[in-house]
């Protein structure tokens, strides 16, 4: 294996031979470099996609934080290199690197990929492949890294499972700390990689697929999920942390152009608002908050430490944090004069959000964001996100009227049962609202109409449905198309096949890992960038393999057909997740759970963890939990 | 006031570009809550003016760049909170105030020189020969995207010398900068022969008109 000094001389010769070379050297001001003998553990993090958009993710940055606080463990960082940078690399033998050190990545304890979304599967294997380390799990052996996984779409692993040793099932902080302390035993004591992954399968939210099969009925639907060894937990419950550690602040200054130049702040963690359709808002429960003055230290301390111009306070719904007002007026005070570029996004559709984001004077940006997501009254009462039409002309007018030229609007088709009357509805509110832009600015006005389609995400109310098929989804895109011709409204929408292949690797069970694999072998990566993905490659593998993609995503689900993520548990009970889709059915809306609590299964669960943390920092109703109603039917 | 500082540029910092090494400027300046002067105007930038832009890879050793302050301030603690504030590569040798109505510091530059490492064992006479060739001939006619240029008057100083530090030869070079006429280094190394992606390129000083 080549050491880092023979790394460093092969990349001087082809670093100039490559696009933005800076991408491939680190040396950036805040990276942590710790004397590689002196510790136990050598973690690397990796992204598996370009350097430009990995280096701004903050969940890497916040476990890159938490292993370097360590005394006897360091964590490096790895990206793809872009398919230049591959080519040679693999013409002058140099394996893929952390860009701390240099070292080779096979020479790392662990390896811990983020995956946020699906379209990242090829990279993580060509990475391995890259690392030479064996992409398929069971060919590592002792002398191998340990290779884990986490991050969103981890809440459905099966896809992956023949490659990832282990994954972690929700939040990372503290779990991170006990896969570290576990290889470290195994270290110490020695024994087969099998000893580590019964230890690691101890811990709990740390899914080991090798110590579990997975059992199919002959329509080819899931039967049942069996543990291999005693041990192993089933169903695997998420992580979360009761209450949310301080922020990072040292955000690695990258030295070239990267996509997001910024700071970004986590101001809480979780929704309240049940739209049916998000991932995010059913996994990320229960809803926990950041003081005002936390927020507000840690922005102050990340624009000193970094000199970025621009920071972004992230949540899931920026206006249901409790002192947004509080929290936004003392932004302004404090960096108002500062040069400084403040985003704020996911606001609620009011006109309150355009007085925050007045009050935040930044007019500079790419305009002035909402998200109805559907266009008429039917379908928000199916999506459970309810904002009549007249509110969100208010919202627009008020905005152009503040300032605003453009307003971005997202809108999603392929809701569950959706007609083309849905759809032109879409096309009518945006006229509307060029219309309304028209009248208080005139010819300026700009609506920028931004169309994705609705992929029915694991452990969401909508799992049970069926996606659209691409005629479909042409048929609806067309019909917008048509409609909205107006040159000052600009239409963007999701390519078809970009949303098939989002589908199937969102819904896939165990078997889908052998596709992935020779979708791979066959050349598919960077999947996520519209350029470079083929959705021939993914259509042969299938056929290959003898499946048939509309299995996963267009067939009509049982109401009690065991899905292949059913073993994995975010907390949010299947039953809950049923009875809210039943009541999508009936158009019945669900209101935000914080005024009401509809036992979605949080509470109980960690109730402990919240035991352990009282306060307000969890925005959960105080509700008995069935534990404390047990306890008083004793007496 | 106008203050110019005479700085360093190596290590990874080597593959960053000229437009990122204004941004860096910018926000090591931020970082040290030095007080920048800003441009007028719709978009008002901060005022800093890198002398001349640094090809990717090479190493600068003595790159200039000059920064406007709002107010006057003590030059050594300038100096000394840039230098804290500064990412690993960048580093702060020398500072100076300059009167804030000379031309722009670009269009001062007369004359840079380089320093060039071979990465691979090279035989000396042979590149000696070459040399003389060079400097002897009248014209060295070449093409640079497309178009016929002479590289001759270009070359100021051309010598191979073995180093003591190191015992490695180098090459070094005295090229025109000015913004008319700007010799580059990699087309005198394809003239000797030689790829870049195999020499170590460092600019060591940037000559301006009034030295």
């Amino acid at each position: 294996m080549l050491n880092p000094q023979q790394i460093e001389s092969r990349l001087e010769r082809i670093l100039l031979t490559v696009q933005k070379p800076g991408r491939y050297v680190g040396g950036e001001l805040n990276i942590t470099i710790k004397d590689w003998q002196k510790v136990l553990t050598h973690v690397a993090f990796i992204f598996p996609d370009i350097y430009d958009l990995g280096i701004s993710n903050v969940g890497l940055k916040i476990l890159y934080d938490q292993v370097n606080q360590r005394e006897d463990a360091l964590a490096e960082r790895a990206y793809a290199p872009w398919l230049d940078m591959e080519e040679v690399m693999r013409e002058k033998q140099i394996p893929l690197y952390s860009l701390e050190s240099k070292h080779a990545l096979a020479e790392f304890d662990i390896l811990a990929f983020t995956l946020p979304y699906e379209t990242l599967y090829t990279n993580a294997l060509n990475l391995l492949d890259l690392a030479g380390v064996p992409v398929y799990s069971k060919n590592r052996d002792e002398t191998q890294p340990l290779v884990i996984a986490g991050g969103h779409s981890c809440y459905n692993p099966e896809p992956m499972h023949a490659f990832i040793d282990a994954f972690a099932i929700g939040e990372g902080e503290e779990v991170i700390h006990d896969i570290i302390a576990a290889h470290q035993d195994w270290k110490r004591t020695g024994g087969s990689r099998t000893k580590l992954l019964t230890r690691l399968a101890k811990i709990p939210g740390v899914y080991v697929p090798s110590l579990y099969s997975q059992h199919y009925h002959e329509d080819g639907t899931v039967s049942h999920m069996e543990k291999l060894i005693e041990e192993a937990s089933l169903p695997i419950v998420k992580r979360i942390v009761s209450k949310l550690p301080p922020p990072p602040t040292k955000f690695i200054v990258p030295n070239i152009e990267v996509v997001h130049d910024r700071v970004s702040v986590e101001i809480m963690r979780g929704c309240t608002r049940g739209c049916r359709f998000c991932h995010a808002g059913m996994i990320s429960r229960p809803i926990r908050e950041r003081s005002v003055a936390e927020v507000v230290d840690a922005a102050e301390s990340a624009i000193r430490s970094t000199g970025f111009q621009e920071f972004s306070l992230m949540s899931l719904s920026s206006s249901d944090y409790t002192h947004i007002l509080e929290l936004v007026t003392s932004i302004s005070e404090r960096f108002g004069k500062g040069r400084l570029t403040i985003s704020l996004p996911s606001l609620r559709i009011d006109t309150v959000s355009v007085e925050l984001m007045d009050r935040l004077g930044n007019r500079r940006g790419t305009g002035f964001t909402l998200a109805p997501e559907a266009a008429t009254e039917r379908m928000r009462r199916i999506i459970n996100k309810f904002i009549p039409d007249e509110q969100i002309l208010e919202t627009a007018r008020e905005a152009y009227s503040h300032g605003w030229m453009n307003i971005k609007v997202y809108f999603m088709i392929g809701h569950p049962s959706e007609t083309e009357e849905d759809v032109e509805a879409i096309a009518r509110l945006c006229n509307k609202i060029l219309t309304e832009g028209r009248k208080l600015i005139g010819g300026r006005a700009k609506v920028h109409v931004s169309v994705g389609t609705f992929v029915p995400k694991p452990h969401t109310p909508f799992q049970w449905v069926s996606c659209d098929t691409p005629e479909q989804i042409e048929a609806k895109q067309d019909i917008l198309k048509q409609k909205l011709r107006d040159r000052n409204i600009k239409l963007t929408w999701t390519g078809v096949e970009d949303t098939l292949l989002e589908a199937w690797l969102s819904r896939g069970d165990r078997r889908l890992s052998e596709v992935i694999y020779t979708a791979w072998k066959n050349g598919a990566k960077f999947d996520a960038w519209k350029d470079q993905h083929r959705n021939s490659t993914w259509r042969e593998a299938f056929k290959e393999h003898g499946f048939d993609p509309v299995f996963y995503t267009h067939r009509q689900r049982r109401t009690d057909e065991v899905f292949p993520w059913d073993h994995i548990s975010p907390g949010v009970r299947k039953n809950y997740l049923f009875q809210d889709f039943r009541k999508s059915l009936e158009g019945e809306i669900r209101v935000d759970c914080r005024e009401q609590c509809f036992a979605c299964g949080i509470l109980p669960q960690f109730a402990d963890l919240r035991r352990e943390n009282p306060g307000n920092g969890w925005k959960c109703p105080e509700v008995k939990s069935p534990k404390r109603i047990a306890d008083r039917s004793l007496v | 006031m106008r203050l110019r500082i005479t700085f360093s540029k190596s290590g990874t910092l080597r593959y960053t570009g000229h437009l990122d090494l204004h941004r860096i400027w910018e926000r090591t300046c931020r970082r040290a809550e030095i007080p920048l002067s800003y441009s007028q105007g719709f978009h008002p930038q901060p005022r800093i003016s890198l002398a001349a832009a640094l090809p990717l890879g090479f190493i600068g050793q003595a790159e200039l760049v000059d920064i406007w302050l709002d107010q006057d301030e003590d030059m050594l603690t300038i100096l000394k909170s840039l230098q804290a504030a500064s990412p690993p590569g960048l580093v702060l040798t020398a500072i100076q105030m300059v009167d804030a109505h000379q031309a722009a510091l670009q269009t001062q530059v007369r004359s840079a020189e380089y320093d060039i490492l071979f990465l691979d064992e090279i035989d000396p006479g042979k590149v000696e020969i070459r040399l003389v060739e060079m400097l002897s001939s009248e014209s060295i006619p070449r093409q640079r995207r497309g178009k016929d240029y002479n590289l001759r008057p270009l070359l100021e100083g051309l010598e191979l010398k073995s180093s003591k530090s190191d015992g490695q030869n180098h090459l070094s070079m005295r090229l025109s900068a000015s913004p008319a006429a700007t010799g580059r280094p990699e087309e005198v190394l394809a003239e000797l022969g030689f790829s870049p992606e195999n020499t170590r390129i460092s600019r060591t000083r940037l000559i301006l008109n009034n030295e």
